[in-house]
């Protein structure tokens, strides 16, 4: 079964490339070290997306960078314990991101509701 | 260092410390795996003021990663409809024809780009991914001004050309699908450029979806920035005459001097409105007195939208970007997970 990605509201379909995440030559066998290297992304995803793996026990090491501006094109490292790999830690993290995005959404509904603030027309 | 002042970045007079602070695993004390009902109850976000245009709001208890994707999102990542493509038919007056093309996309049009699709460059316009706007303007003389008349635009009909003169063509089914709210730019007075008589423009604008990523004409927003909350701290009580001079170093209403037992002391009753300009630092009277610092999860945002979106479904918008770029990269990781297995069979 494919995963296919549902064509997206807000991303510009240009955004998109085939291979948009691969694994750099140089991780470890068992995947716990691994760099991964993720297309037409920049600082706006790779830092908080550092911060949300970071955020893992499990996880040794992770740093982000991008190898040269005129590249679009970002390198993930992430270390592990033996308890996970690298890849599960990115999901983790993809999801921890998303999770936190979600709440503050919920949150900001909710503060828009209550409409206790200055507003003036 | 306590718990609080682990949280302050220090802003001293040659230099800024602890700006990054401890929050990796592993490091002294506090850091723990990612504990949603942590996050959950020591965030929060206040909104402080909300105009048609602008927003002023703040996000406490995110990491500074987070406030800064959504403040990169606000800027270059958000989808509009601005015009990209100018079919000049005739120009005859004095600005050429790729700074009228320039000028003619900068202005922000009243469009929601939900309504629409992407285009691709290479693709054909359709009603459901483009905007027709018709320009025809020719300037002529006034026969019913006076002969001596100074002011252009008494002298001559049409001298200068404003975005209100920008018409839309509803083309397929826009007209059903917005007819009752006309497609326009979002100020009628933007003046896109001059004429005298005998010269005319005539031409056809496409209107497309893209973000400020490609072109900062389509950036939703007049700017979006965040500052960190400053927190002035009183080490040692500051008295009489050098209370006042401590009111003066400050913006006004950040420091109020009060009486308390006899003694005139100053206190920090508005530290919101500090711009921390360190004049503060410059005086000995208070060497070893204040310590000027930042909370370093608190951000204040200030986001001002161009008109196109409202600035709360801006952040919105922001959030949900930032989101499906978690998706897309996801859904490429489950790709690569899935080929990799495939490639191994």
């Amino acid at each position: 079964m494919e995963t296919t990605v549902q064509v997206p509201n807000y991303i510009a379909v240009l955004d998109i490339p085939e291979e948009k995440i691969e694994v750099l030559p140089g991780a470890s066998a068992d995947l716990t070290s691994a760099t991964f290297s993720i297309k037409e992304e920049d600082h706006t995803l790779g830092n908080s997306l550092r911060w949300a793996i970071m955020q893992n026990s499990q996880v040794d090491f992770c740093g982000y960078s991008i190898p040269h501006p005129s590249e679009a094109k970002m390198n993930v490292r992430i270390q592990t314990t033996d308890r996970t790999n690298a890849v599960e830690a990115m999901n983790k993290g993809l999801d921890d991101l998303k999770t936190v995005c979600q709440f503050i959404k919920a949150r900001l509904g909710e503060k828009l509701e209550e409409k206790d603030y200055a507003q003036m027309e | 260092m306590s718990l609080e002042d682990r949280n302050r970045v220090v802003v001293l007079e040659d230099r800024v410390e602890n700006i990054s602070g401890a929050e990796y695993p592993m490091s002294f004390g506090n850091q723990l795996p990612f504990n949603l009902d942590d996050f959950k109850n020591s965030f929060d976000i206040k909104i402080i003021r909300l105009t048609p245009t602008e927003m002023e709001f703040d996000l406490i208890g995110v990491d500074a990663s987070i406030a800064n994707a959504l403040r990169r999102i606000l800027i270059a990542e958000i989808p509009t409809m601005a015009i990209e493509n100018v079919y000049m038919i005739n120009n005859t007056g004095i600005v050429q024809d790729e700074v009228l093309a320039h000028r003619l996309g900068l202005i922000p049009i009243n469009a929601d780009p939900h309504d629409f699709q992407w285009k691709r460059p290479d693709e054909t316009p359709t009603d459901q991914n483009t905007i027709v706007f018709r320009l025809d303007v020719e300037c002529e003389e006034n026969r019913s001004a006076a002969a001596d008349e100074t002011d252009p635009k008494k002298k001559y009909i049409n001298s200068a050309v404003y975005s209100n003169q920008l018409r839309w063509e509803p083309k397929g089914d826009q007209a059903e699908r917005f007819g009752s709210r006309t497609i326009k730019p979002i100020h009628d007075d933007i003046l896109i450029t001059k004429l005298r008589p005998g010269q005319c423009i005539s031409c056809e604008l496409h209107c497309v979806k893209g973000v400020g990523k490609d072109h900062a004409k389509f950036s939703p927003v007049a700017t979006a920035s965040y500052r960190l909350l400053p927190d002035i701290q009183i080490l040692k009580d500051i008295t009489g005459d050098d209370a006042d001079l401590f009111r003066k170093c400050f913006p006004p209403g950040v420091v109020d001097v009060v009486e308390e037992g006899g003694v005139r002391k100053a206190k920090v009753v508005n530290p919101r409105k500090d711009t921390v300009s360190r004049e503060v630092l410059r005086h000995k009277e208070f060497e070893g007195k204040v310590r000027l610092t930042r909370v370093r999860d608190h951000f204040v945002f200030n986001v001002e939208s161009t008109g196109i979106l409202s600035p709360e479904t801006l952040l919105t918008e922001a959030l949900e970007v930032l989101m499906e770029k978690c998706d897309i990269a996801k859904a490429a990781l489950a790709n690569m997970e899935k080929s990799d297995d495939d490639d191994g069979e």
